[in-house]
């Protein structure tokens, strides 16, 4: 049992200006087997929520704390924090050129478990993992990200997720760009890890469609840098209807 | 890779990268054509460079000592291994000449060539090598002032791999002199592993047959000195070259690469591409790539590439693309160069899994060489490369990576 606890986080970015404030104290806590989603309209922080949890130099920390299982995890570096069981699926993968992906999951795992993987189980793992994400095998000889099509990126994101085994897993936008039979081995793929490894989640979305997919136990209205509402799968169900209108307004006000 | 410029790279690297070209010819053409350039043998047409000539200005002639002198005071070691059917001779160096090969393009190749007998390696006609040929050259000597002439014959449709291994110390100014047969397909490569004193200077030519391809990979790892210049022509339509290099320069070292491409013929293709490391706060690379289409080569397809990667703060990379288009019938010619550090967004990617920042950084310089590594013909000559390359790596402090990226890219195409 696990739990990630953020308390009062605040972060700015560096503009051309001076300092850009962009989230203004968010409290969350996911415990495992919880998902939590976060939903909200575009710019109102949901990604800098996610980079900062994971450690991205871009975003400075002004006040807050984050923690896993009591352990600071703003004090560690990004692969500290990986290795402590965090993951963030990211909402824009980045191109490795000339690492294949074989190489790259084979590299984390590693990296993750502190030792190399047996091999004849890795392989077959690695095989299992992609056959239920519909991946071709020849995908694994291909560079990271390089060239993958916007689905492609996303599968690969999961296929991660399932085979480092984290305690907990950060989806930014993992349904953006997804038509819907992507979208469903995508969940499935998600549900999967959710059921062999007791993961707590905390899904970032900007639709209400991935939910009917994956199940939220919470949901979390994010507007303009900080949770303005939360509540059950019901709360989604209002915002499908009624859109973010009603929050901005408040935001604003 | 996204890379950064080097705010040390030479302001005509900037302006011939970094200007918006269309395909008229006008936007290419460099002061002076390379097609003006002195090719000779004769020792006289090419006077000892003070290092302000265009050809030599990223040099350091000082450190060359009398190796653009003639008159050699050795040899290197030779260690051959032939497959069956490839002999290697002398003859006179008049006669090597009449064979039809490039002259001398600077002086380190005019005084390389200044011998009285040539090497001659013959790959006969239709000889299909299943393996290479090894040419170990060994200089034991740094005293030693070598020049050597090697001739590397290939008939028509042969197929072929000739492997040149640079070890030891020496001072070597080398012309090597490849004619490829019609419909050949001929490999060099040149592996430079030489001691941190070695100074070489070298002129590797091709004549391209019709429709032969040709290929030149260099890997430049050691030395004091080293400047490989890889030119290619074409005997005749149809020619297919790619030039491949990889260079890794520690403190102290001087790797230049140069390559001229004279698109002489109609609808030859040409590829050159070229990527280096750099680490240590006197590591120096220059690479300039001139490539030439002339008026009668229609249908040409160029493309000529430099990356390099600064590891650490101090190190200088010079990236010099020219292209010169004297006809607007080609199919496509086109340039990019780039030189910069570590990618934030992909060191923080490969962190983000768990990977802590040294290995990252190692696996995203591997992943830099891979393209061009994967290109080498040899298993054992891609293991030591990539065994090279990671030893180089297992001593660096690196510099800080940026977010910043500047990379030129152009691209023109005429179809006809
Ligand atoms: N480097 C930056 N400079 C200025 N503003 C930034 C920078 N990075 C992010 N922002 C701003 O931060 C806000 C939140 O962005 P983001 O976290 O990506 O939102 P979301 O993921 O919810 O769409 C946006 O208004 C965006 O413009
Ligand atoms: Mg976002």
């Amino acid at each position: 049992m696990s739990t990630l606890e953020i308390k009062g986080l605040t972060v700015s970015v560096q503009t051309e200006d001076g300092p850009k404030e962009i989230l203004r104290g968010v409290d969350l806590t996911v415990n495992s087997g919880e998902t939590h989603a976060i939903m909200g309209p575009n710019g109102s922080g949901k990604s800098t929520l996610a980079y900062s949890i994971a450690g991205h130099p871009k975003y400075t920390v002004t006040g807050g704390t984050v923690t896993l299982d009591g352990e600071d995890v703003l004090a560690m570096s990004v692969d500290e924090r990986a290795r402590a069981g965090l993951f963030l699926a990211m909402q824009y993968p980045v191109e490795v050129p000339g690492v294949t992906v074989s190489n790259f999951l084979r590299t984390a795992k590693t990296a993750i478990d502190g030792e190399a993987p047996k091999l004849r189980t890795w392989v077959k793992d690695v095989k299992q993992a992609m056959n239920n994400l519909r991946m071709d095998p020849a995908f694994a000889e291909r560079n990271v990200n390089e060239g993958f099509s916007g689905g492609e990126k996303k599968r690969h994101e999961i296929l991660q997720l399932q085979l480092l085994k984290p305690k907990m897993a950060i989806l930014d936008e993992t349904d953006s760009g997804l038509d819907i039979d992507a979208l469903r081995i995508v969940s499935e793929g998600v549900n999967q890890a959710k059921d062999e490894t007791d993961l707590g989640v905390l899904l970032i979305t900007h639709y209400t469609r991935i939910l009917r997919y994956i199940q939220p136990d919470f949901v979390h209205v994010f507007v303009d840098g900080r949770i303005v509402e939360e509540g059950g799968k019901e709360l989604a169900d209002r915002l499908e209807e009624e859109g973010y209108d009603r929050f901005l307004t408040q935001a604003s006000a | 890779m996204s890379l950064v410029a080097d705010t040390s790279r030479p302001v005509d690297a900037v302006t011939a990268a970094g200007r918006a070209h269309t395909d008229s010819a006008a936007a290419f053409v460099p002061d002076k054509s390379r097609a003006e350039r002195t090719a000779s043998f004769d020792v006289a047409d090419f006077p000892v460079p003070s290092g302000r000539e265009e050809e030599w200005r990223f040099t350091p002639v000082k450190k060359l000592r009398g190796l653009l002198e003639t008159g050699a005071t050795g040899r290197l070691r030779w260690e051959t291994v032939l497959p069956e059917g490839v002999t290697l001779s002398t003859l006179p160096a008049a006669d090597a000449r009449a064979l039809g090969l490039l002259p001398p393009q600077d002086r380190a190749a005019v005084v390389a060539a200044d011998v009285d007998t040539v090497t001659l390696l013959d790959i006969p006609a239709e000889a299909e090598l299943s393996e290479p040929v090894r040419i170990r050259l060994v200089g034991d000597d740094l005293e030693q002032r070598v020049h050597e002439h090697l001739v590397v014959r290939a008939g028509h449709h042969a197929k072929a791999t000739v492997l040149l291994a640079h070890r030891g110390s020496a001072q070597y100014s080398q012309l090597v002199s490849v004619l490829t047969g019609d419909a050949s397909d001929v490999t060099l490569v040149s592996a430079q592993r030489w001691e941190d004193d070695a100074i070489h200077l070298a002129q590797h030519d091709a004549l391209v047959g019709r429709d032969a391809t040709y290929r030149h990979i260099s890997l430049t790892l050691g030395g004091q000195v080293v400047r490989l210049n890889a030119n290619v022509r074409y005997a005749g339509p149809g020619g297919d070259a790619t030039l491949l290099g990889v260079y890794f320069a520690d403190s102290g070292q001087h790797l230049e690469h140069r390559s001229f491409v004279d698109h002489n013929t109609a609808h030859c293709k040409s590829h050159v591409t070229y990527k280096g490391a750099l680490q240590g706060d006197t590591a120096r690379t220059v690479w300039v790539g001139d490539a030439l289409i002339r008026a009668e080569a229609e249908g040409t397809d160029t493309y000529e590439l430099n990356r390099n990667l600064i590891l650490t703060d101090g190190a200088r990379a010079d990236s010099v693309p020219n292209l010169e288009i004297e006809t607007g019938e080609i199919e496509g010619a086109g340039h990019a160069s780039a030189t910069g550090r570590f990618d934030d967004l992909q060191l923080f990617y490969l962190q983000a899994r768990g990977i802590p920042e040294d290995e990252a950084k190692r696996l995203v310089v591997r992943g830099f060489f891979a393209d061009i590594i994967r290109e080498i013909p040899l298993a054992d000559l891609r293991d030591e490369a990539t065994a090279a390359i990671e030893h180089e790596l297992a001593t660096t402090e690196y510099a800080a990576s940026t977010t910043s990226t500047s990379t030129t890219l152009d691209r023109t195409s005429k179809e006809n």
